[in-house]
């Protein structure tokens, strides 16, 4: 049974009410890293009160030293260069431990506050796999003889510009910057794994998931429903010329361990998602260490992203409750063997990479 | 004792300035290789960075500065430590976790960024350090459409950053101007600074300008002292004609302190510095680029090339003829000023001249130029092959103290108190 030698993958989100200081989420993070789980995620909401999930984990990087962290990174209205220079900043400062969520929105809302207009969720996604592309492909770096020339598509100029972006953004100001490639500062783990979150993404989604992803989120309500989603998305991966082991699938499961105390802030669980039941767990942790072996038995998933309905309540219950007690049924390990949140994931360096030798689309129209 | 005047800050060297680590190896275990990234580097690994930050604290330092890469987009495009450097308000946001009181500034490039995201950044840097942030504008705005573009960037930031009131009441904010516009809710509340403190670089006269309606600090680059007191008249007149006082900004002067136990020592320093700092072909290829030609045939430590510059087409990435033009006859000038060879030239040509000597000699200088008014601190650029910032740290601070123009205590919390600039009004 594949199940039995799939290594089980755990992860926790840091949202909740909006906090804006640093030790509440140093101190969530250490507990995190206590449980050996794989990583945390912090969201980034931008109609919401909060503090940029970035810069937060990165001032959790030097107080922890095991745990990935993972910010989402929201690319709609960022430039590739300056996305890929943050993400390679925070690989750097945690020595290998970043990874990225790919933050998409649609809404006009947020559209405003760049001067823009909302776009559909297709093009969007679009947008994000293109995003995706751009700045790995500044991270691989052109080939070691490549010239100006050889530059990589996409990357002549530090700012993303022309990239035919959905709402009539204005062209960068200013010089262009010298000719042939930006220098690109590179992470540590030359990739920072990918995270695409599929709550409520649909298709357009789906696809780029299974074209960039390394860790995919997914809701389901059934492990049927799981593990449907989790075939169909490897199926697509395989079609795309990927290897479908690279791939780790997580379920995202909203947790309320109050059991039964009054919540004081209700409808904070993430569940974006309307279209799909998602799955929400309020119990003990003893039963949530049952339910997360029983579907990690069954092989539907790789692994769980729970999003703690309060961290500071939650997270201590999931530590010392749940994760001790899965660490003491020999289903999750109880220290991290690896320092890289690669090496946590189980994902070699080489799988799925492209080499530079590869054939790099045409950068069709681009303005030199 | 008088009361304490003087401003410290470091700038983190960049690719341009100073290859070589500095000192003893960082302690912890090795980080994982970075091997697009210079060994040389001050960045080589986020501990030698941290090593850096900690040594300014130790020296009570008001911030340590660390830009971005674009700011040396200018800079050689190749060689050793060309570019690639890690984003500044991720490194600071880390840096803040290992500093109490250390001031974090970070470059932020208003000619190419938009204003939203840089904004909710510094303010969520602030909140996360406990109010040391600060954002330095890394193009000193040279004409007018830039000038333009950067002080409405600023003005854009500072309205998101007044969308909160102190006490928690968000409103939105609608901003058109003719370069962003930007509609909508700012998500951090004001942040303990009210506003992260704002720090620009001297530019010509149109920056400079910007800086004396706004800014809360100018870094300059001195030359000479007699250009310095130039300098500083000019701000005080500016920053009196915008109807602000001597003391709304703090004007510091970029330096490299050049320690030795005597004074022939420092400057034989000195001059190991320009060799360091300039290396043979990294000469030929920036006088290269003034001149418009391949002066690669040139011996670096000869003299400059009698050739007239090429004032050619303008090529991608080369200033406009008229300007290499003028770079050049300046080029010439200081040359046959000081009887420099081509490195000497460019080196003295990229940065200014070293503040050199024994730590009496340095703590003595800076005592009087702030005493003059000249200036209200230093930027240092520390150098290992001059020391280092431990050096200055443990020789200088201490000469600087007994004098009685330097804190032997941060006397507040954030940055503004150290810098002793009052906290913006919020303008609801």
């Amino acid at each position: 049974m594949p199940s039995a030698i799939r290594p089980l993958h755990l992860a926790v989100a840091l949202d909740g009410p909006a906090r804006f200081d640093a030790g509440h989420y140093a101190a969530l993070a250490a507990l995190a890293e206590r449980g050996a789980l794989d990583f945390v995620t912090l969201g980034d909401p931008l109609t919401r009160p909060g503090p940029d999930a970035l810069s937060v984990l990165a001032h959790v990087a030097p107080l922890t030293r095991r745990i990935g962290l993972v910010p989402t990174v929201a690319v709609t209205h960022a430039e590739p260069y300056a996305v890929s220079a943050a993400v390679a900043t925070l690989d750097w400062v945690s020595q290998g431990r970043a990874g990225w969520t790919v933050g998409t929105s649609a809404s006009g809302a947020e559209a405003r506050l760049f001067g823009r207009g909302p776009a559909p969720a297709g093009t969007v996604w679009r947008e994000a796999g293109e995003i995706i592309d751009t700045v790995t492909r500044l991270w691989d770096g052109p080939a070691a003889d490549a010239g100006p020339a050889n530059a990589v598509p996409g990357t002549e100029r530090p700012v993303g510009a022309g990239t035919g972006r959905h709402s009539g953004r204005p062209e960068p100001y200013g010089q262009p910057g010298p000719p042939g490639r930006p220098a690109v500062f590179r992470p540590p783990q030359r990739r920072p794994p990918v995270v695409v979150d599929l709550g409520g993404a649909g298709e357009p989604g789906r696809r780029v998931a299974a074209r960039h992803a390394d860790v995919v989120l997914i809701r389901a309500g059934t492990p049927e429903e799981a593990e449907q989603r989790r075939r169909v998305l490897l199926t697509e991966a395989a079609a795309l010329g990927r290897d479908p082991a690279a791939l780790r699938v997580l379920l995202s499961l909203s947790v309320d361990l109050g059991e039964g105390e009054p919540c004081p802030q209700p409808g904070l669980a993430p569940s974006r998602q309307r279209r799909v039941r998602a799955a929400h767990f309020s119990g003990g942790p003893v039963e949530l260490a049952e339910l997360i072996a029983r579907w990690h038995r069954d092989g539907v998933v790789d692994g769980f992203h729970l999003a703690p309905l309060l961290p500071h309540r939650d997270l201590e219950r999931i530590v010392n409750g749940t994760v001790a007690l899965l660490q003491h049924r020999s289903l999750f390990r109880a220290f991290h063997p690896g320092g890289t949140l690669r090496e946590h994931l189980g994902l070699t360096r080489s799988a799925g990479f492209r080499t530079a030798a590869a054939p790099a689309p045409a950068a069709a129209g681009r303005a030199r | 004792m008088s009361a304490p005047r003087l401003r410290l800050a470091a700038r983190v060297p960049g690719p341009d300035g100073a290859p070589a680590e500095d000192g003893a190896a960082a302690p912890g275990p090795p980080p994982p290789p970075v091997p697009s990234f210079s060994s040389f580097s001050p960045f080589s690994s986020f501990s030698s960075c941290e090593r850096l930050a900690r040594t300014a604290e130790r020296g009570l330092f008001d911030f340590l500065l660390l830009t971005g890469d674009r700011a040396h987009r200018d800079g050689p495009a190749t060689g050793p430590g060309a570019g690639c450097r890690p984003e500044p308000l991720t490194v600071l946001g880390a840096l803040a976790a290992v500093t109490d009181r250390l001031g974090l500034a970070a470059g932020v490039d208003p000619l190419h960024d938009e204003p939203y995201a840089p904004a909710r950044r510094l303010a969520s840097l602030d909140h996360l350090s406990g109010g040391r942030a600060a954002c330095h504008l890394e193009t000193a705005p040279d004409n007018a459409g830039h000038g333009v573009r950067v002080a409405e960037f600023l003005r854009t930031a500072r309205e998101l950053w007044d969308s909160w009131s102190p006490c928690g009441q968000q409103r939105s904010v609608v901003h058109r101007g003719r370069h962003f516009t930007v509609e909508g809710e700012f998500t951090v509340p004001r942040s303990p600074q009210g506003h992260p403190v704002v720090i620009q670089e001297d530019g010509r006269t149109e920056g400079r300008d910007l800086a004396a309606r706004t800014a809360d600090v100018l870094v300059v680059r001195q030359h000479s002292a007699r250009a310095a007191r130039g300098v500083a008249a000019d701000i005080t007149a500016r920053l009196a004609a915008h109807g602000r006082a001597p003391g709304d900004l703090r004007v510091m002067p970029e330096v490299t302190v050049v320690l030795g136990d005597t004074a022939a020592e420092a400057r034989e320093r000195a001059g190991e510095l320009d060799r360091l700092r300039v290396p043979p072909g990294h000469a030929l290829r920036a006088l290269g680029r003034i001149w418009g030609r391949d002066l690669s045939g040139y011996d670096p430590d000869g003299p400059l090339p009698g050739l007239d510059p090429d004032p050619g087409p303008p090529g991608p990435g080369r200033a406009p003829a008229d300007e290499r033009l003028r770079t050049a006859a300046r080029w010439r000038a200081l040359a046959a000023d000081g009887g420099l060879s081509i490195r000497r030239t460019v080196a003295r040509a990229t940065a200014p001249p070293p503040l050199a000597g024994t730590p009496q000699d340095v703590a003595g200088r800076m005592d009087t130029l702030v005493r003059e008014g000249v200036a209200d601190g230093f930027v240092l650029v520390p150098h290992p092959a001059a020391g280092g910032l431990d050096d200055f740290v443990d020789r200088v601070v201490p000469l600087l103290q007994e004098r009685g123009v330097f804190r032997t205590a941060y006397e507040g919390p954030t940055l503004r108190s150290h810098l002793g600039l009052a906290a913006p009004v919020w303008k609801g």
